[in-house]
């Protein structure tokens, strides 16, 4: 547990001495601020217009506002995802700090986890940026807040399980550009997945589109927390850990 | 302290090292000699559970490094070939962060910290970024680094490799100092550095073992005779060379003679005297009774280079008929 720690805390560090934390965070506030504007732009349009034609102002802005911002945040992250996890361990091996990892007296897979946990809680700060967003809603609306965690949390669930695969892929290779843009792919390609359902009825599109890490996202952003979901991004968080875990084995026999 | 038997160490297509086997009692300092390629790098890389080893088996204070790596890793120390630095770190906060992943106490990390620091002569960089450090100060917060957690053995893979000389004897001494307590396996280029520091050397040579033995013995088992440089110089202007070499080889003891260099009137030989004389006196008072001036007399002291050449060039050789 401690060496869980001490890896954590030494990625968190590096992530904010150098730009990479700062950009993240500055290029999310940048378009999820537009959203942000362009959903609570809509709203009111929307708002004025069904009250024009008779009907009552208050639109649920949960399903209106928040429920769109939170699938529009978890699409910017696919594309986050990628810069965090590809320097983790490309850039170990490229400057063969890993060599240090390896000869210290901590498990595989305290160092995994420690990376992981880093990774995650980076991209929790990248997203804690959207929160400010939604925090103002409180001051000129009611917004049920229940959902909003409920979506929060599978925003963290769909990100970490990203991350655990861009952390596996990461072990692959020692260029971080290499590493990032075949993250970038994985995430790309787990996000159109679900697109198969559209041609495809038979069970093997099915089975593809269980895979796409969408699908398992729309219901925590209306707010629904169904443990089919939750177990989805559970074993695929430790699927990719896994991965992980044995691509070191593996780069030990191999190197 | 440390066994190897048998060990091989296969990579994809070469095999680094090849059936290696050697001792270490506590409380050496062992050289790890060999050129270039020879697979100093990949021996050390199994004795710290960086690599597996293909076939045999290497142990560490008794545990072996396959089965009980976290046991092996927590008893040693290792300096890789590239310190392994992260730049973006202050050089107090990374010490700290090794301290802590060694398992090094939270308590008396602070206290460690200062005592490496001031031992490798990196008090003044303490808060400098690593990446703001010279080639030397990095290699001395890679030792640093190594010895933090007071282990009881210690692989270093070149640790004074860009170090300025006053650096390098202050490496060697605290390297000297360590040993009492610690166990040391040093591998290096540097011959000299061998024979300072080291009371045992290990040559390995295309990834087999060419040599171990103290560095003493090593030098003596190659000394069968003794060699001196003589310069002699003609006093009145001129020199018989031959002449010079005609006495000189039959001064008792003498086995050969050989003209190294001859200019206007100076002639330097190298004699070769047999086991067992000492012709040095007798070489001296040939030349100047002969009325020539002695102007050099010295004993060529056969060192450990000359033993490493002669080692690795027999392996080729060896290699070499091997294939005829
Ligand atoms: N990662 C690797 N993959 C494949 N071959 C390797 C690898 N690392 C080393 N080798 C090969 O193994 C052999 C031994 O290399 P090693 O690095 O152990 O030599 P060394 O004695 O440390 O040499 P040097 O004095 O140059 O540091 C060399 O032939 C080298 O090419
Ligand atoms: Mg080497």
């Amino acid at each position: 547990m401690r060496n869980i720690f001490i890896i954590c805390r030494k990625e968190l560090k590096s992530y904010f001495a150098s730009p990479i934390a700062y950009l993240l965070m500055a290029i999310f506030a940048v378009i999820f601020g537009f959203f942000f504007y362009s959903a609570t732009a809509i709203f009111v349009v929307r708002g004025m217009e069904s009250q024009m034609m008779g009907r009552g102002f208050p639109m649920d802005v949960n399903e209106w506002v928040i429920r769109p911002l939170l699938m529009n945040a978890s699409v910017v992250g696919l594309f986050l995802i990628p810069m965090i996890t590809m320097r983790l361990y490309a850039e170990e091996k490229r400057s063969g700090t890993i060599e240090l990892l390896l000869t210290s007296p901590v498990r595989d897979v305290e160092v995994i986890v420690g990376k992981w946990l880093a990774a995650l809680l980076l991209y929790a700060c990248v997203l804690g940026i959207s929160a400010i967003n939604i925090a103002v809603l409180f001051f000129y609306g009611q917004p049920d807040w229940k959902p909003i965690l409920v979506g929060y949390l599978g925003l963290l669930l769909q990100g970490g399980c990203l991350l655990a695969i861009g952390t596996f892929i990461s072990t692959l290779t020692k260029n971080q550009i290499i590493a990032g843009g075949a993250t970038f792919a994985v995430c790309l390609l787990l996000w159109v997945l679900d697109w198969v359902t559209a041609y495809e009825t038979a069970a093997w599109g099915k089975v593809i589109s269980y895979l796409s890490v969408v699908t398992h996202f729309e219901p925590f952003a209306k707010g629904v927390l169904d443990t089919k979901d939750l177990i989805f991004y559970v074993s695929m968080i430790f699927f990719g850990l896994f991965l992980t875990a044995r691509s070191m084995e593996s780069l030990r026999w191999r190197a | 302290m440390i066994k190897v038997e048998g060990m091989t160490k296969r990579y994809a297509r070469t095999v680094a090292v090849d059936n290696i086997s050697f001792e270490v009692e506590k409380g050496r300092i062992v050289g790890f000699l060999g050129p270039n390629g020879a697979g100093k790098t990949t021996t050390m890389r199994v004795l710290t559970c960086f690599l597996p080893p293909s076939g045999g088996t290497a142990k560490v204070a008794g545990f072996d490094v396959l089965e009980q790596p976290l046991e092996v890793k927590k008893r040693i120390g290792y300096l890789p070939e590239t310190p392994p630095l992260y730049p973006e770190m202050e050089v107090v906060e990374y010490l700290t962060f090794v301290g802590k992943l060694k398992g090094i106490a939270g308590s008396d990390i602070k206290r460690r910290v200062d005592e490496v620091s001031e031992r490798c002569a990196i008090a003044d960089v303490r808060n400098r970024l690593v990446s703001k450090l010279s080639k030397g100060y990095r290699q001395r917060v890679g030792l640093a680094q190594a010895i933090i957690h007071n282990p009881d053995v210690l692989i270093l893979d070149e640790p004074t490799a860009g170090l300025d000389p006053k650096q390098i004897i202050e490496t060697r001494e605290l390297i000297k100092d360590l040993a009492g307590s610690h166990t040391i396996i040093l591998s290096t280029h540097i011959l000299s550095e061998v024979e300072h520091t080291c009371e045992q050397v290990i040559i390995i040579n295309k990834g087999r073992l060419a040599a171990i033995d103290s560095v003493s013995n090593l030098t003596a088992r190659l000394r069968g005779s003794e060699s001196i440089a003589v310069e002699v110089e003609g006093t009145d202007g001129v020199l018989n060379r031959a002449e010079v070499q005609g006495r000189l080889e039959r001064v008792a003891g003498v086995s050969a003679v050989i003209c190294k260099e001859s200019r206007d009137n100076r002639c330097l030989f190298e004699v070769e005297s047999l086991q067992g004389y000492h012709v040095r006196g007798d070489l001296a008072r040939t030349v100047v009774g002969a009325g020539w001036n002695l102007l050099e007399l010295r004993p060529i002291a056969l060192s450990l280079e000359n033993i490493f050449l002669e080692l690795t060039a027999s392996e080729q050789q060896q290699t070499v008929v091997a294939k005829q």
